[in-house]
């Protein structure tokens, strides 16, 4: 689906060894397949599955999502802070697509 | 004009309507069970910030903290699929801790299970009451 937009939010400033808190939200119905159109058939399940964040080489978060996280998935952590700078973010949805989004951080 | 064994038939149609509720909660269970892998579970050791009263039951903020937890698996005992979300921390984790918003279909137990790195499971529920459920119907 073309309409997937992730919008992530960094630590203005990084501080190698600190925990920060990173933010994240993509843009995404994630249809349940539960629900029933006008004519009374189900709409297929339509979802972010999997959310991972990766820094340094090394898994931050790897969330498993279903049907009950909402539209627009929202999803807030902490990243310890090393040496590297680039934060990979990458979203799973149902039927293979992938959506991939590098953030760099800037060290103040 | 109702017969008895009419009447008979609409009170087992309750006792069954009444009755569902507590399949939806072993669903849960179930998905619990599954997730740990029959291991008891104890009580405590992680903690849930949610709205006492959800409005919309579309968007709920929750948020999970378990020190020293791995992973931390999400489950809502009222929905027609109980499960929710795992998180799992790596490496790089800053905290034991996310934030997520969630679907309600109503008022309902929110249930999140830690697994810690011994193999142990800790977990903790709050209820959610919800004014206007999330499920489209």
């Amino acid at each position: 689906m073309s309409d997937v937009k992730p919008r992530i939010r960094l630590p203005r400033t990084a501080k190698a060894g600190q925990a920060a808190e990173i933010k994240t939200l993509v843009s995404h119905v994630m249809e349940t397949g539960l629900r029933k159109d006008s004519d009374g058939n189900t709409i297929p399940r339509m979802i972010i599955n999997r959310f991972t964040c990766e820094y340094g080489g090394e898994m931050v978060l790897d969330m498993a999502l279903e049907g009950a996280v909402s539209a627009n998935p929202y999803v807030e952590f902490d990243i310890m802070i090393g040496e590297a700078t680039e934060v990979v973010f990458t979203w799973y949805e149902d039927g293979g697509a992938v959506y991939t989004e590098t953030k760099e951080l800037s060290f103040g | 004009m109702i017969t008895r064994r009419e009447t008979m038939a609409m009170g087992l149609g309750a006792a069954t309507i009444t009755l569902i509720p507590i399949s939806v909660n072993a669903a849960a269970d179930d998905a619990i069970a599954a997730y740990t892998g029959g291991a008891s579970v104890s009580e405590g050791g992680v903690m849930i910030t949610a709205p006492e009263i959800a409005e919309n039951g579309n968007t709920v903020p929750i948020s999970v903290e378990a020190p020293g937890a791995a992973e931390i698996a999400l489950y809502a005992d009222g929905n027609p699929t109980p499960g929710v979300a795992v998180f799992k921390f790596g490496p790089a984790a800053g905290s034991h801790r996310a934030s997520t918003r969630i679907r309600l279909g109503g008022t309902q137990d929110v249930v999140a299970v830690a697994k810690m790195p011994d193999g142990s499971f800790q977990q903790a529920a709050v209820e959610v009451k919800v004014t206007i459920g999330g499920c489209g119907g």
